[in-house]
């Protein structure tokens, strides 16, 4: 079904990671993708799998959420893994097949490069499926707020990646109802020709496009209507504050990117299949 | 046709936050010509349990069947099964997409894969149904009234020529003459051609006046059913339940209560007219 499909989707559960400030997990999120291009060996990924695992773990969101994301970019890491296998120049020749040549080197490039997509993946999963849309963005414009002074419009990118939040599941319910409006009325949406799918298409996207105009010029009404003029001079209803759980956050944050350059040097030592 | 609902339960999202039980063992049978009147309080499952009842959500548990034959048994069926059960969605004028009214009503019978002149005529005879002039056939659905197009739309569901019409709240938001010519015209149409009507609604006056069974759902399942002038009396249970009597019912009772001898299971206008008027001669003799 449609609701299956997870864009940004908050997972509704209490936990500790839940309650860290958006600002914070979105630091320990960037620190995290960083650090993962640093990591080279795969006694690195297995840390790297440990810490998100126990990360995971006390999020409380089942394991199934956080792997979807997987499925999406499955495509891009078998892609990747192919062109890595061929293309990787390496001394030890695991197989010959006509003109391709398949190295020790290359399957282990391969491997390390889908298991840092896999990562980057999951990693991000976590920061969006727990934290509310609203506190992200909200995170996301306090941290942009300094460059406003040099012309960045921060509270207008906020506002705009809010709404547009706001508006995924609102938007997928739709073309739900009106998928099965047209079906109940003999819509095939499965099978045909491909210029018989395409369209098809026409009685869902029409009614689509028109909901959607008209749910941003009701918004658009119901906003100037309430005095809203954009980020001068507004106060928020929620005043975040970073609390002692958000500095062992980012104490446990610095152990990791510790251990992680630790690791970095162990690899020099072991041999590069390790 | 006649519908046959067995042990029908229905979770959304199972196995996550955010699962939902939305109907609990459901059993019900609604016969060939029956005018059926669903109400339930917001999110008591009305809207879930018909979609089931043309195969557009799948149960979790339980089956549904038509004439005997359950519908998912075949999957090629499934576009016979909504042809002969017509679905009109809450706020159906949503759905509509054509260029002109004419072929958008056209749509469902077009898929049904009709012949041209019965798609003609299916299409001709469900605008007169629903009140729309031949002005407006080659208007852009999109320049009609609020109310004209939401006929339009019903109309698109009319065309299919269902033997079962199902329609979910198709007076929400219209004007007072709106909503009676909509309903008269589902009345119409129940009683020439004598299909079987399932009307869900929130107005307790529009199901006494029109249906012949009245089935009563909360918390997804189902809590009574029977005629009106069974099921109105139980007000006490209706209102813990968010709902209520039809409002005249509750005149009749305060009459009561003052002293008046009047019969306690008058629940539309129509009737407490005639009762009214039968008292008032009597007490003038
Ligand atoms: N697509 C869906 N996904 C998840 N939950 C849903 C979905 N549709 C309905 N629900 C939930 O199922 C329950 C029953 O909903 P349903 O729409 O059947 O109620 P209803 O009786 O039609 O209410 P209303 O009178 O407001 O139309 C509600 O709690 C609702 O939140
Ligand atoms: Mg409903």
């Amino acid at each position: 079904m449609i609701r299956d499909i997870t864009i940004g989707q908050y997972y509704p559960v209490a936990s500790p990671i839940h309650r860290l400030d958006a600002r914070v997990k979105l630091a320990i999120t960037f620190i995290y993708i960083v650090t993962l291009f640093f990591v080279d060996s795969f006694i690195g990924y297995f840390f790297v799998m440990l810490s998100l695992g126990a990360v995971i773990a006390s999020s409380k969101v089942p394991l199934r959420f956080m792997l979807r994301g997987i499925k999406s970019i499955m495509v891009i890491i078998v892609f990747t893994m192919i062109i890595n296998l061929f293309t990787t120049k390496g001394e030890t020749l695991l197989l010959e097949i006509g003109f391709l040549r398949i190295t020790w080197e290359g399957v282990a490039v391969a491997l390390k490069m889908s298991i840092r997509l896999v990562f980057l993946i999951v990693g991000s999963s976590v920061l969006t499926l727990t934290t509310t849309p609203i506190h992200l963005t909200d995170g996301i414009e306090s941290i942009l707020k300094p460059f406003s002074k040099i012309g960045v419009p921060s509270h207008e990118i906020a506002m705009m990646m809010t709404i547009a939040l706001r508006f995924i599941p609102t938007l997928l319910d739709e073309t739900d109802k009106i998928m099965k409006a047209q079906q109940a009325r003999g819509a095939d949406f499965d099978t045909g020709t491909l210029k018989e799918k395409a369209q098809s298409l026409i009685p869902i996207l029409v009614p689509l496009f028109i909901s959607a105009f008209r749910r941003a010029e009701e918004l658009a009404t119901a906003m100037e209507a309430r005095c809203y003029h954009g980020g001068e001079n507004r106060t928020r209803m929620h005043v975040v504050s970073i609390g002692r759980r958000d500095f062992v956050a980012f104490a446990v944050t610095a152990v990791y990117v510790c251990i992680i350059f630790l690791l970095r040097h162990a690899a020099e030592i072991v041999p590069f299949w390790i | 046709m006649s519908i046959t609902i067995n042990h029908l339960t229905h979770i959304y999202n199972p196995g996550t936050a955010f699962e939902k039980k939305a109907l609990d063992d459901v059993n019900l049978q609604i016969e060939t010509g029956e005018f059926i009147g669903l109400i339930g309080h917001t999110g008591s499952g009305k809207s879930t349990l018909i979609q089931h009842l043309n195969g557009l959500i799948l149960p979790t548990q339980g089956e549904i069947l038509l004439d005997g034959e359950n519908i998912h048994k075949d999957k090629m069926r499934l576009k016979e099964v909504r042809r002969r059960v017509g679905l009109a969605f809450q706020y159906p004028e949503y759905q509509l997409f054509e260029m002109t009214v004419y072929r958008d009503v056209a749509f469902g019978p077009t898929n049904m894969k009709l012949p041209a002149d019965q798609i003609h005529e299916n299409v001709i005879s469900a605008l007169q149904t629903v009140g729309l002039g031949e002005e407006v056939y080659e208007q852009s659905p999109f320049e009609l009234s609020g109310g004209q197009k939401r006929r339009a739309a019903i109309a698109g569901v009319l065309a299919m020529n269902p033997e079962i019409l199902i329609l979910d709240e198709p007076t929400a938001g219209l004007d007072p003459k709106g909503r009676d010519e909509i309903l008269d015209a589902i009345q119409n149409l129940h009683e020439k051609r004598k299909i079987t009507v399932i009307l869900v609604s929130h107005s307790m006056e529009d199901v006494a006046r029109l249906a012949e069974r009245i089935i009563v759902m909360h918390r997804g399942k189902v809590a009574m059913t029977g005629t009106p002038k069974e099921i109105f009396p139980r007000v006490e249970e209706l209102e813990q339940m968010g709902l209520a009597a039809p409002q005249i019912s509750y005149v009749f009772h305060q009459l009561q209560e003052r002293g008046y001898d009047l019969p306690a299971d008058v629940f539309t206008t129509e009737e407490a007219k005639e009762v009214l008027l039968q008292f008032l001669k009597q007490v003038k003799k």
